[in-house]
């Protein structure tokens, strides 16, 4: 199956790169964004049949290395074994 | 002393702390290879600057996974001297031998200028030749050296006393405008509790030399060196006091065999 794991910082945390996307999306005419978040995507092609084992190795490899739990957050979805 | 210098796919300022060591202090030094699983018989490793790994994931996120760190961790948890600088500071966040972790300055630039540090640990392994206030001009060159942690994380810091080197003025003052990063509390460098980790963004190893128009930097190697020459030298053992007569024969034997040592 093929899954999507997103990582991005934590809400709490002053993400510099999301507020310069922000302001150059300003620029560009779209005045109301409010605010941009500026993450990463991984697409995770995994051969594993069971979803729940597929889920808590996904979430495994998020704390494990995909996501730096000091300052990012992560989510995890499986695309129903199609590239979206 | 013997120094081992981590050479990452993509390590950059390794022969600039090799010549360091190996030159200006007359030090053996020799270089590890990441796949490495052993620190050799090295007594101080350094993780030098440069982009390990391309910094591909995050600024020191693979390096941290490679064979030599396992040996590097081993080293440090047996007590031995580890210096991250710039990039080496990152994996050793990344690799939790140092807490926190580093975001992307403030200003989204690359930042390449001198800065002021002020030394808040005089009584680390590697500061012992400064004093806490001192302030140090050193070199930065990095993008992501915005040193970050939870409030309370950094509360704990603080407390702790794990903060060694601060961003400040030329005056000596926590001030915005003197910190070329956005980094937490002016975090420019801190050490694990015991105090053998340390881990900086300034690059000492770019200002120890009069040719480099300063020598700012030397004091961390050299106070990594002191404190190894120290740590090798026999120390007096614990015993019962057993009279004069016995203490005068006591010194005499410890002078001999620090007579022994220092041959």
């Amino acid at each position: 199956m093929i899954a999507r794991v997103t990582v991005y910082p934590r809400r709490e945390i002053l993400d510099p790169q999301g507020k310069a996307i922000r302001d150059a999306l300003a620029r560009v005419g779209f005045a109301d964004v409010e605010e941009v978040r500026a993450g990463k995507s991984f697409e995770i092609r995994l051969g594993v049949e069971d979803r729940e084992l597929a889920l808590r190795q996904l979430r495994e490899m998020c704390q494990k290395l995909l996501a730096n739990l000091v300052v990012e957050d992560y989510a995890v979805e499986i695309l129903n074994g199609e590239r979206q | 002393m013997k120094c081992g210098v981590v050479v990452f796919p993509g390590s950059n300022c390794d022969h600039d702390v090799y010549h360091v060591w190996k030159h200006v202090l007359q030090q053996e030094a020799t270089f590890l290879w990441h796949q490495d699983e052993t620190v050799k018989d090295c007594e101080l490793v350094v993780l030098p600057g440069g982009f390990a790994y391309g910094d591909y994931l995050r600024a020191g996120a693979l390096a941290a996974l490679s064979p030599v760190m396992a040996a590097v961790k081993r080293h440090a948890a047996a007590g031995g001297l580890v210096l991250g600088v710039c990039n080496g500071f990152q994996v050793l966040l990344e690799a939790g031998l140092l807490p926190g972790a580093m975001r992307r300055n403030a200003s989204q630039r690359f930042v390449c200028a001198d800065v002021w540090l002020r030394v808040e640990r005089d009584d680390l392994p590697f500061t012992r030749g400064l004093s806490a206030g001192q302030l140090l001009r050193m070199p930065v060159a990095h993008a992501e050296g915005n040193y970050e942690d939870s409030p309370q994380h950094l509360d704990v810091l603080e407390a702790a006393n794990l903060v060694a080197f601060r961003y400040t003025s030329p005056a000596g003052d926590l001030d915005p405008a003197w910190n070329p990063n956005g980094a937490a509390r002016a975090i420019a460098g801190i050490c694990n509790p015991e105090g053998n980790v340390l881990g900086l963004m300034p690059h000492p190893e770019r200002c120890a030399e009069e040719i480099l128009g300063s020598t700012d930097g030397l004091a961390i190697f050299a106070g990594a060196l002191d404190s190894l020459r120290t740590a090798r030298a026999p120390r007096p053992e614990r015993r019962e006091w057993a009279g004069p007569e016995a203490e005068a024969d006591a010194n005499a034997d410890l002078e001999a065999k620090a007579q022994v040592a220092s041959r």
